[in-house]
């Protein structure tokens, strides 16, 4: 049977991970990326992901120098978010080892980029990020990290992501991300049963029991930030709860 | 040194990231050569055709190269292959993705994974050993393996080439084997420890240390 996957997510600045959400006191520092993915493989990760939040040239040359060290260690499949903008971004940081991009604002803003990515390296590699806020009716789809509202409705726009060729939706709640209160399981419901890709609930998971929510309500895949990198779960604990609850896993 | 570190031609169809692959055939103790030319193939002391790109995209790349008959001539010489994913896919003939004509050097068709709930299959899932092949020495009843398609092999004749299965919704073909020729429709590269057991298998499979099935 198909196992929900559980994917540590790592915010990457200039090459060393970091993690100052507003709920959470930010750790001085967290160490090499490496290090961190290759201790996420051994508890059980089933894949892993690097958010580069750099802004530099000199950032994103090291985010690919990690990208290539993570890969040559650890062979469970890579993806790279942040800063892609266009289909050689993508082609540096796949040629380096990943084995998947995440690109958000600019295929929000040039919707062909998905189309162009996915017709070169294939749907598999091709994850559209869509970051949904709550408005009185319903959720839209903002860009540059929830600042800019595109006016696109968050479940039209996975329907349209996937008839372009995206392999998979990362689904993000602005509202959500950062308050450890748990994913927004309305916005799970509604966009994971109107597309037929898989979808990897994200923004707001502080507990396993919020992985099982999102299982059950859609989402095939969880990703988590700072809840694995505090410390306060492993990776295994969480894959263990969602074991008990009846929820296949790897492990 | 040749019999020790195998000479490994990985088929670079000119689309996609072969590094996961270069990767494990290093750590398996193989020396990879990624290639496009059809001299290397001979070269070598096995081939792998990875799972890159599309299938149509793929099998022009291969004609237009001369690579096609080249791996054919290969395999009747006994060389063992091992195709992985799309790789796999292309042993076969009949593919709907295009559609194309695969090397045929297998009997079977490809078609689009269709009445599932989710399509591409993607994620860990388990393998059903139907029978012993020395590509799974050693790798256990229900392990956990990468899969990320949307297309997937259909054997019509010959079931004995199917070595494993894997449940999605219905049985899919995730390994097959006849003689030298081997596949695996999941990511070896992809799957952790018991992947690289795979490509450490197919080492020993190169070297000639186990009988070939």
């Amino acid at each position: 049977m198909l196992t929900k996957r559980v994917i540590p997510c790592m915010d990457v600045k200039d090459g060393k991970v970091v993690k100052n959400y507003q709920y959470f006191t930010p750790l001085p520092d967290a160490g090499d990326p490496v290090e961190l993915a290759s201790i996420y493989n051994a508890q059980g990760a089933d894949e892993l992901m690097f958010l580069d939040i750099t802004a530099s040239v000199e950032g994103r040359k090291l985010i690919i120098d990690l990208v290539n060290r993570t890969a040559n260690e650890i062979f469970i499949p890579l993806t790279v978010a942040g800063g892609i903008s266009s289909v050689e971004d993508m082609h540096r940081v796949l040629r380096a080892g990943a084995d998947k991009v995440a690109i958000n604002t600019a295929a929000a803003w040039n919707p062909d980029l998905i189309t162009a990515g996915a017709e070169r390296f294939g749907s598999q590699c091709i994850v559209v990020a869509i970051d949904a806020k709550k408005e009185t009716d319903d959720w839209y789809v903002y860009t540059h990290g929830g600042r800019k509202p595109t006016g696109k409705r968050a479940v039209d726009w996975a329907r349209e992501a996937q008839d372009r060729g995206a392999g998979e939706i990362l689904l993000t709640s602005i509202d959500r991300d950062g308050t450890g209160e748990g994913y927004d399981l309305d916005l799970l419901d509604i966009v994971a049963s109107a597309v037929s890709i898989p979808v990897i609930a994200s923004g707001g998971a502080s507990t396993p029991d919020h992985f099982v929510e999102a299982i059950q309500h859609g989402a095939d895949a969880v990703l988590a930030a700072s809840m694995f990198h505090y410390g306060h779960y492993t990776v295994s604990q969480a894959k263990k709860r969602m074991s008990e609850c009846g929820i296949p896993v790897r492990l | 040194m040749k019999d020790s570190s195998p000479l490994i031609a990985i088929v670079d169809y000119g689309a996609g990231n072969l590094h996961s692959v270069t990767r494990a055939v290093e750590k398996a103790g193989g020396t990879p050569l990624i290639t496009d030319v059809p001299e290397d193939l001979a070269k070598a002391d096995g081939i792998i055709l990875p799972g890159v790109g599309s299938a149509k995209s793929a099998m022009d790349f291969l004609v237009e190269k001369h690579i096609d008959q080249e791996i054919l001539n290969q395999v009747d010489r006994g060389k063992p292959l091992f195709g992985i994913c799309l790789g796999m896919q292309l042993l076969f003939g009949e593919n709907e993705e295009g559609p194309t004509k695969g090397l045929s050097i297998l009997p079977g068709r490809v078609a689009l994974l269709r009445g599932r709930t989710k399509v591409p299959h993607m994620g860990w899932n388990s393998l059903n050993i139907i029978r012993q092949n020395p590509l799974l020495e050693g790798v256990e009843e229900g392990s956990y393996v990468y899969f990320v398609h949307s297309y997937h092999v259909v054997v019509d004749q010959e079931p004995d080439i199917v070595v494993s299965t894997t449940d999605y919704e219905g049985a899919i073909v995730s390994t097959v084997a006849r003689g030298n020729v081997l596949g695996t429709q999941f990511h070896p590269e992809k799957s952790g420890d018991i992947g690289i057991h795979m490509y450490e298998n197919f080492m020993r499979i190169v070297r000639g240390e186990v009988p070939i099935t």
